[in-house]
């Protein structure tokens, strides 16, 4: 070969290298596929409308599939950040999916933008941005207003996976603080073909309210269940089960189930100055704009959140290092705990090294079904 | 407990066993015929229950692709083998009428109808019209080939069967659950009972099932060529019982027993494109409770395996499953000891 030719070769591969090394890459790993999918459809949905700049600097995004798979997650993880050396990882829908990818991202020193709510060891914690809003914070809602409304008694019944563990411990959290007691727990599984059983135990414990600690459709068994056996009370619900398909699903006898869930649900009811109405508001229209009229949903909004927080730190860390070596990921870490006031769709973000969320109460409403329509509660 | 719960429990119990014993027979017909574990049995829960939801809601269910294409594949393969006998000529109108005209005008009937919302009735029909075909069109396609394998590869197939058709499911009917109406939403007071027709509908359904299965058993000359199989596969073909036809007939069957438990549950629970399979495992740990050799067996173990399952999830809700699965382990034991030791296969 031709000495010159080789060594313009040589300096092209040169060159694409450090372009390469110009652009910020976020890696993604979740699950649109697996027993997880109906979730995970909705945060993937999400990337393609993520803008090809953030802070300035453009921005690559590989999406992985795990398939909800937990063993998958951490492979996928692994491979982002050794292959395709990315700065931040993010992902995935499922608690064990998201504590694989934790553990990894810990090891290799990797921001981490959680999509699911999970809890951590310090160590871990470290690395790790938690998007959605803890669930403390969203059951603390319905503990508001179940104080409110008298409730002294609380039946659960949640799912039998890690999921139901954390509604029942946010649902417990706040049961000294709010005055009243949790006197069932009760599991199911979402393929189960009846609660006639669990339903019938909280009937004989007549509690005033009723919280239920499932998700998506998997949400309107327990309340048809309920509803069926002539139970009276409140039902509640968490922000994982406000979607239009649990009305579909839950027809009539979900009228009047209500639930926390951020504001990005019913962003047009929100008062004029809520601090979160206009990005709610422009997301969902984009959204709706390219996957359908009425397929808004809290999940998109965590992925596009994660990618604001992400775009909120990257000025400072460009100052100290260039994307794709340790050192960025690092001062990325850094510039993450000290990112003030970033508006996503979800709520106001002030994380900091304490509390790697950083959300309020501006972060939470409560929704109620009306008509077949979740609709903002006055 | 007082009574009250206790007959609760025991009617919630009853109407799972119901659908756990039409599945435990099929899957045990499947079996003793066959030879193979049809674990895809569950698929066809899933695809009936959401067929029927879509085409409440005035859709067409992804089954028509399903159908069609599997009805396709296996003219292919069909016209394939009957090319390399040089049959061509003479079973070309058998394959085009079966294979091809039959699932593509099902699933042009079902695109046709789908928008103009018919009477549930007539649903239910289409639903049985796109399900059924499938057994048939699975049992060409995937194990036909392999009638003459081990029980193990058969399993396997039966593995990669199942996979191919749930990640079909999640791609046609999506993520999320559905639910379709009740056919009569009538409720009966029977003492401090509330009997919902739609269990009644589940109870009638499976004993006229069971009833049917149990005249063509006896009183057909299929149902004999079933049996005949099932008791000794050479010995059936010494006298002249195609074998290739009764594995059709008995996929018929099992797929039109799942496809009447998926329309029987649809309105009873919130169904996903994987729910299926954990029915469908139910009904087996009944079949299995029943021994895997008898009829009548299979169905009381499954009966059984639904009341367990409902008290435990009154009792310890959080081990229900634990405690259901858990449940063949003493079975097993129990049967391993008692066998004298058969060797699974004889040599073709």
């Amino acid at each position: 070969m031709d000495r010159r030719l080789a060594t313009a070769l040589l300096a092209a591969t040169a060159l694409g290298a450090a372009s390469a090394h110009a652009e910020v890459t976020i890696g993604v790993t979740l699950g649109a596929t697996g027993p997880g999918a109906s979730l995970g459809i909705h945060y993937k949905n999400a990337f393609t409308l993520m803008p090809k700049t953030l802070g300035g600097e453009p921005v690559r995004y590989i999406v992985l599939e795990d398939g909800s798979d937990a063993t998958n997650a951490g492979k996928n993880a692994r491979k982002l950040i050794t292959e395709d050396n990315v700065d931040v990882v993010m992902g995935s829908n499922g608690v064990p999916s998201s504590l694989q990818i934790a553990q990894v991202a810990f090891e290799t020193k990797t921001p981490y933008m959680v999509l699911t709510p999970i809890s951590l060891p310090p160590e871990k914690y470290y690395w790790a941005f938690i998007v959605p809003q803890p669930t403390e914070l969203m059951m603390g809602a319905v503990a508001e207003h179940m104080k409110a409304n008298k409730v002294k008694t609380v039946g659960f019944i949640g799912f039998s996976d890690a999921w139901g563990d954390l509604m029942y411990k946010a649902t417990d959290f706040h049961a000294a603080k709010y005055g009243y007691k949790l006197v069932t727990n009760e599991r199911y599984a979402r393929a189960d073909t009846s609660v006639t059983g669990q339903v019938l135990k909280i009937m004989a414990a007549k509690p005033d309210a009723v919280v239920v600690g499932g998700s998506g459709t998997g949400g309107a068994l327990p309340q048809i269940a309920l509803r069926e056996r002539g139970y009276k009370g409140r039902i509640y619900h968490n922000h994982g089960t406000v979607n239009r398909e649990f009305i579909k699903v839950g027809g009539k006898a979900v009228e009047g189930a209500i639930a926390p869930t951020g504001p990005l649900i019913v962003p047009e009811e929100l008062p004029a100055n809520h601090p979160v109405k206009k990005v709610s508001l422009e997301f969902t229209k984009r959204y709706e704009e390219v996957f359908g009229a009425g397929s808004r949903n809290a999940f998109a909004g965590y992925s596009w959140d994660a990618v604001m927080l992400v775009g909120a730190a990257i000025p400072a860390a460009m100052k100290k290092a260039k994307p794709g070596t340790p050192q960025f990921r690092a001062a990325l870490r850094d510039s993450l705990e000290n990112v003030k006031n970033v508006v996503g769709t979800h709520g106001v973000y002030n994380p900091t090294p304490k509390n790697h969320n950083g959300e309020d109460e501006r972060a939470r409403v409560l929704v109620r079904v009306e008509k077949g329509e979740w609709r903002l509660m006055k | 407990m007082n009574t009250d719960i206790f007959i609760w429990l025991a009617q919630d119990g009853i109407t799972n066993g119901a659908i756990y014993a039409l599945l435990a027979l099929a899957l045990l017909l499947v079996f003793t015929v066959t030879r193979v574990i049809f674990v895809p049995q569950g698929e066809f829960i899933t695809f009936a229950a959401l067929s029927l939801s879509l085409l409440e809601a005035g859709r067409v269910p992804g089954t028509v692709y399903i159908l069609a294409f599997g009805g396709l594949a296996a003219a292919t393969i069909e016209l394939v083998v009957a090319w390399r006998e040089r049959q061509l000529a003479r079973r070309l109108p058998r394959i085009a009428l079966l294979y091809v005209a039959l699932p593509v005008g099902v699933a042009l009937l079902v695109a046709w109808a789908a928008p103009r919302n018919f009477d549930q009735w007539i649903q239910v029909l289409l639903v049985l019209a796109m399900v059924v075909p499938l057994g048939p069109i699975v049992y060409r396609i995937a194990y036909q080939p392999l009638a003459s394998a081990s029980v193990v590869v058969l399993f396997i197939v039966s593995m990669a069967v199942h996979y191919v058709l749930v990640g079909l499911s999640l791609l046609f009917f999506g993520g999320e659950g559905l639910r379709s109406s009740p056919f009569w939403d009538a409720r009966f007071k029977l003492g401090v009972l509330e009997v919902t027709a739609q269990s009644l509908w589940v109870l009638a359904a499976s004993v006229i099932l069971i009833f049917a299965l149990w005249l063509l058993f006896e009183h057909s000359i299929y149902g004999k060529a079933l049996r005949a199989t099932a008791i000794n596969r050479v010995g059936a073909r010494l006298v002249g019982i195609p074998t290739v036809l009764t594995g059709h007939l008995s996929f018929l069957l099992a797929a039109f027993i799942g496809a009447v438990s998926g329309i029987l549950i649809a309105p009873l629970t919130t169904l996903y494109y994987d729910t299926g399979f954990i029915i469908g495992l139910k009904g087996f740990v009944g079949a299995i409770l029943g021994g895997m050799a008898s009829y009548p067996l299979a169905a009381l173990g499954a009966l059984v395996l639904g009341l367990l399952e409902s008290f435990a999830s009154f009792w310890a809700s959080a081990y229900k499953e634990t405690i259901v699965f858990s449940l063949i382990v003493p079975v097993l034991v129990w049967l391993s000891l008692r066998s004298r030791h058969v060797e699974e296969e004889e040599s073709e």
